[in-house]
């Protein structure tokens, strides 16, 4: 079992005629992820470059029509990005994946807020992010297909390449994963830590979870509470960020120790408060999940 | 992106937010011909006499003075221009003043805090504010959260009068000051919207005695992923506010932050680069800096982030540590060997490579005879360029 994505997710790549639109879908496809439809607006009918076999639409509304798509993956330049994912929504797509990075912050707070009032039951995940896997089934998004592993651990992470360590090392001792979600790191997303937790929690195939957390912010220290209250199987974490000094923001991941909230220190502690073994370094995620299921 | 208080300020004009009456000065000649006409403006000799750099606090470190008459003015104009001003946000080394603001004084009957900024755990722009203005404000959010009043903006309707209302009556302005506060957040908040801001911090926002409300100061940064929808907005960047290192960085689209440590680093990704950062202190080393190459990078342009690291004199061993992903690891092979060739290498390397095109990337590198060390994961990477350096600091006694 997984969560987000499987063998049944029908693939709407928007963007696909870009050249990471495109790079990105021949890997997917590769991978074995059901990519039915491409959409970039005046390519309608067009035939992109080692996916010839995908046909190209005009709009999304037209994509899902023809081919009972369910979930779309977005690779849209950010100043159209935020229309691409409104687009979807109003298209009756559940299931919108951003991996475009840079789009302008207004432009997601007036996002979120057209999904909250009018389409309450879509679920987003990032912009910003890595994108979902669940491994041997389904790929969406930019992460390397061949260091995951199917299995059993759950993987919810705020950055991108600190998901592919944590599932790398994980893999290399065993240990498969259910499904690994990047959340990304940009201020106003979809899926947060503790909707993930969620999902997680309630799915008998994922028996455990990692998790990994930046300074900035109070999700993670959220997600602990939530942990404490509600989630029964084994959870270790990471906090990347320790050593950063206050107030820099480190680079596009949206990090910023603001106003003495967000410290590592403080995620440390309520991590730790609600029993979930945190790694000292991030070398050591993979073994610290290991120890928890001896 | 940053700006300075009296370009704020201009915003604020532009949008109705009242500021006092001044005059910006790129020398000291400009700021003493501007004392003249500020106090005839104001119709009083008071004048303020503000530093322009980008650092908050700048009051603390001697960099804002009140003058009674011109001749206080000129005093200070000569002391301030050109100092080099420590504040608790510019670092011990400083920053040096290079423009002034000129301003009116104003009678002021009391000082609060305003600020403006997007509050991730809700997804909405919010204001906040207190009574305790002028103060250290992070103090009084951390040790007292309840004396910080908070109004959330839905952008479906933006700020409304009742937020006006309810924000007047805890801050206790009444009469014609909560009049001039409704009509100032109207202002201001359209102000936030329509320039993508990503923080407006007002400290302190003052009421005079003759009940008015105005922005003393004027903190303006603005969403840098939006700056492509205001071009009007560039020529208030001031490059001599930014470190060199880190202009150079901005140039190639990378993300770079100078540190104080010895340890140069490139990685891709910015919580990989944060982790990287802590691996080392882990292991007892100090990183040079914080460096994203980020994912689609091309040779070229981690060359170029490979030239910014070894141009730090500080540097004194290199960790590169890459998890590719979209970022391909024979691109960073290629981008390495091409600055190795170019620039020389003075100090030792250590590269760990991982994901998309991982063996390719390690055959260039090995073929390329260049003395690299290879490290089999993060924390060997760490470990090894630690050592590194700490034998070269040995060797060098």
């Amino acid at each position: 079992m997984s969560v987000l994505v499987n063998k049944h997710t029908r693939l709407i790549v928007q963007g696909m005629s870009g050249s990471a639109g495109a790079f990105h879908a021949r890997q997917m496809v590769e991978y074995g992820t059901n990519v039915v439809a491409g959409v970039t607006p005046g390519r309608g009918g067009q035939k992109v470059a080692g996916l010839e076999q995908v046909p190209m639409f005009d709009t999304v509304d037209e994509a899902v029509a023809a081919t009972g798509a369910n979930a779309t993956v977005i690779y849209v330049p950010p100043p159209f990005a935020a229309d691409a994912i409104l687009e979807a929504a109003a298209a009756g797509l559940k299931l919108i994946i951003t991996i475009t990075e840079g789009i302008p912050a207004r432009d997601m707070i007036r996002v979120k807020t057209v999904l909250q009032l009018d389409y309450p039951d879509v679920i987003t995940v990032g912009p910003n992010c890595p994108g979902v896997i669940t491994p041997g089934e389904c790929k969406v998004g930019i992460m390397p297909g061949y260091i995951h592993k199917p299995g059993t651990i759950g993987v919810v992470s705020r950055s991108g390449t600190l998901t592919y360590e944590v599932v790398h090392q994980l893999s290399a001792l065993g240990l498969g994963q259910s499904t690994a979600i990047g959340i990304g790191g940009d201020p106003v997303k979809g899926l947060d830590h503790i909707d993930c937790l969620k999902l997680f929690a309630e799915d008998p195939g994922t028996t455990a979870i990692f998790m990994i957390g930046e300074i900035g912010g109070d999700s993670e220290e959220r997600a602990a509470r939530f942990i404490k209250e509600n989630v029964r199987k084994p959870v270790a974490a990471f906090i990347a960020g320790q050593t950063a000094p206050p107030g820099k923001r480190m680079g596009h991941a949206g990090a910023i120790i603001s106003g003495g909230k967000g410290a590592a220190s403080d995620k440390i502690a309520a991590l730790k408060d609600a029993n979930i073994s945190v790694a000292a370094t991030p070398a050591e995620m993979g073994t610290t999940l290991a120890k928890l299921l001896k | 992106m940053k700006i300075h208080e009296y370009q704020g300020k201009e915003l604020f004009r532009k949008y109705g937010v009242p500021v006092p009456f001044g005059i910006a000065a790129m020398s000291v000649e400009e700021a003493i011909a501007a004392i003249p006409k500020v106090q005839e403006t104001s119709g009083s000799p008071v004048v303020v006499v503000k530093a322009q750099i980008h650092a908050g606090g700048r009051g603390k470190g001697g960099g804002v003075k009140v003058a009674k008459t011109a001749a206080d003015a000129e005093a200070a104009i000569h002391k301030i221009f050109g100092m080099q001003l420590v504040t608790p946000q510019t670092g011990p080394e400083g920053k040096k003043v290079q423009r002034l603001y000129i301003e009116q004084g104003l009678p002021i009957a009391h000082e609060y805090y305003l600020g403006m900024l997007l509050d991730r755990a809700t997804g909405r722009v919010t204001v906040m504010a207190s009574t305790e203005g002028g103060m250290d404000i992070e103090e009084v959010a951390h040790n007292t959260p309840e004396k910080i009043i908070r109004e959330a903006i839905n952008p479906a309707v933006g700020w409304q009068p009742y937020q006006s209302q309810r924000l007047a009556k805890k801050l206790g302005m009444t009469g014609p000051a909560a009049k001039a506060l409704a009509k100032f957040m109207v202002a201001l908040t359209r102000a936030y919207d329509e320039t993508d801001c990503s923080l407006l911090e007002i400290n302190p926002l003052v009421t005079t005695t003759d009940g008015r409300v105005l922005a003393l100061d004027a903190k303006v940064n603005f969403d840098d992923n939006a700056l492509y929808r205001h071009p009007e907005l560039a020529d208030w960047h001031d490059p001599s506010e930014e470190d060199p290192q880190e202009l150079e960085a901005k140039k190639w689209d990378l993300s770079y932050i100078a540190l104080e440590g010895d340890i140069g680093c490139m990685v891709n990704g910015a919580g990989l680069a944060m982790s990287t950062m802590d691996i080392i202190k882990y292991y007892g080393g100090q990183p040079a800096n914080f460096l994203d190459v980020g994912g689609g990078a091309t040779a070229e342009k981690v060359t170029a982030a490979f030239k910014i690291i070894t141009s730090d004199p500080a540097v004194k061993g290199i960790f590169v540590n890459i998890f590719g992903g979209i970022m391909k690891c024979d691109t960073i092979a290629e981008g390495v060997i091409t600055a190795v060739k170019q620039v020389g290498l003075k100090v030792p390397l250590v590269v760990r490579l991982e994901g998309t095109n991982v063996e390719l990337g390690k055959k260039m590198l090995a073929e390329s005879g260049l003395d690299i060390v290879a490290a089999a994961d993060m924390a060997d990477g760490a470990k090894k360029a630690v050592a590194a350096v700490a034998a070269q600091k040995g060797g060098a006694k």
